[in-house]
């Protein structure tokens, strides 16, 4: 009961600060019509400022936002903070040229901040490299804090003799070993696998705390971190780098020259054969990916509900599914990382696999 | 689309991050949980194997003491058994020959006894003989008329005479 209470105070608190974000969203687009797609989508994007709460003071919009660096590569490197943009109200003058940030992104204008568009409403103006630190690489950071403190304050109590897990460790000590037994010992010889233990248990912390803090409906959580395809592809990337850099002699040969078949069936197959080697990090990046957003789509979608009906007596109903969808959301959260490291490690598996004949 | 564009920037961020977090890790946390994890897996089986091996031992040591009581039971059983046999035998043998001991001098007492009764008879005998002759003479002296016949007649009667 007492954490069903907390749940449903962090549920108010969430939505709340959702809330005034959909409000803010309302007086840029048209006087009075909510517009949910752009709430959500909002949300869901990766963003320049850090968003805490905003509030309605005098009938005005106040945003408490964290400012973060921008870092611009263009005939130089730039360096300054979000602030600098207002909110996007402002442009910002580097050397001789004017950024105007304008929906999450930046782009170089001209003195007057002119945006133009093409025939399908996309923006034609130039971008600079952009390697801001945003709301995503933040949270990333965030995360990986908290990892590194968690696992050495554990690391720390092996040192001595033997003993029987206490306190943080017999927490992630299962999780270890989860990890290793249940994945990587399950999926590749077990006399190869200790070199791929780093990576996989890293793969899979990783992602199961950014996951976790994509849900806190508050500062510093709610960012999208691991439904942005710029992460999703990264750790594809790597689990296929990691795979094929360690593939063994009878796995290349599985795969462009299969034993044991008719010549020109060996040829499709390995015509398939090598598709396949970029299909499977492929829909590892969509499947992580398409699962995290549209659990963030999804439960802003049902409180969107309240404003769309434009009426409080949904808003039980908006909750309770709301609530619904937390509940499983946690479950994606640790599933989506169990799904990714045990794909990761079922291809290395493969790869690492020496055939016998 | 923009949500299937990847951003260079984010890419780049976290390929950086990630790769600085597998590292630290693998040297910081990975390496050391997981090699004490091991050890202590190995310990643990080390201890349980030691303590099987214990067990048996246990075991063992307790089927030899139970060997080794009842072979002393067994032991004990006999030797009681031999001495009450030895006590038995003993006990006859001590008998016995207090029984011959006894008839031995019974008997050689009733030869002695024999013996010297038949040389009292013979003793007595000449004895008489001599009383008799004394006592002859005697009456011979009184009435002068000792004649043979009355000699035998005296020698006849003595050897009616029953001494026994």
């Amino acid at each position: 009961m007492q954490h069903f209470r907390i749940a449903i105070a962090l549920l108010a608190v969430w939505a709340s600060t959702q809330l005034t974000f959909a409000a803010d969203t309302q007086g840029e687009n048209s006087e009075n019509e909510f517009d949910p797609m752009e709430m959500i989508m909002h949300h869901i994007a990766d963003s320049h400022e850090w968003h805490v709460i905003s509030y309605n003071s005098d009938g005005e919009e106040k945003h408490i936002t964290l400012p973060l660096p921008i870092i611009l590569i263009d005939e130089g490197l730039h360096i300054f903070m979000s602030s600098a943009f207002h909110h996007g109200e402002e442009l910002v003058e580097k050397g001789n040229k004017y950024y105007k940030l304008y929906h999450g992104k930046i782009y170089e204008t001209d003195a007057e901040g002119t945006i133009n568009y093409g025939e399908h409403h996309e923006v034609l103006n130039d971008k600079p490299i952009d390697l801001s630190i945003t709301r995503n690489v933040a949270s990333m950071w965030l995360s990986i804090i908290i990892i590194i403190w968690m696992f050495t304050a554990a690391a720390r109590k092996y040192k001595g003799a033997p003993s029987a897990p206490k306190g943080i460790q017999s927490f992630l000590e299962p999780l270890i070993l989860f990890v290793r037994d249940d994945i990587a010992y399950a999926q590749i010889d077990k006399h190869k696998a200790d070199r791929f233990m780093p990576f996989l248990l890293t793969l899979f912390f990783f992602i199961w705390v950014n996951n976790l803090i994509g849900l806190v409906p508050f500062f510093p959580g709610g960012s999208n971190l691991t439904g942005n395809i710029s992460l999703t592809m990264v750790l594809a990337i790597i689990t296929f780098l990691v795979t094929n850099f360690s593939g063994t002699k009878s796995y290349w040969g599985h795969i462009f020259w299969m034993p044991g078949v008719p010549v020109p069936i060996r040829l499709l197959l390995s015509v398939i054969e090598f598709i396949g080697l970029f299909t499977k990090p492929f829909a590892l990046m969509i499947r992580l990916l398409a699962n995290i957003t549209a659990g963030h789509i999804i439960i802003l979608s049902l409180f969107s509900l309240i404003f769309v009906m434009k009426s409080v007596a949904i808003a039980p109903v908006s909750l309770l599914m709301a609530l619904m969808m937390f509940m499983l959301e946690l479950l994606v959260a640790v599933l989506q990382a169990y799904i990714f490291t045990l794909l990761s490690a079922l291809f290395i598996g493969m790869a690492v696999h020496d055939e016998e004949h | 689309m923009g949500l299937l564009t990847p951003d260079p920037g984010l890419v780049f961020w976290s390929a950086l991050t990630f790769s600085l977090l597998v590292f630290i890790l693998k040297r910081y946390a990975w390496k050391p949980i997981l090699h004490a994890v091991k050890s202590r897996e190995e310990t643990i089986e080390y201890a349980l194997a030691a303590a099987e091996k214990a067990k048996a031992e246990v075991e063992d040591l307790n089927a030899t003491k139970v060997q080794i009581m009842n072979d002393a039971k067994a032991e004990r059983d006999t030797l009681i058994k031999q001495a009450r046999e030895l006590k038995q035998s003993m006990l006859d043998d001590a008998k016995n020959k207090a029984q011959n001991e006894a008839d031995k001098i019974i008997e050689s007492a009733r030869v002695q006894i024999e013996r010297e009764k038949n040389e009292a008879i013979l003793q007595l005998k000449e004895k008489v003989a001599e009383f008799s002759v004394d006592i002859a003479g005697k009456l011979l002296e009184e009435e002068l008329q000792s004649t043979d016949k009355q000699k035998a007649i005296i020698d006849k009667y003595l050897q009616e005479v029953n001494f026994n």
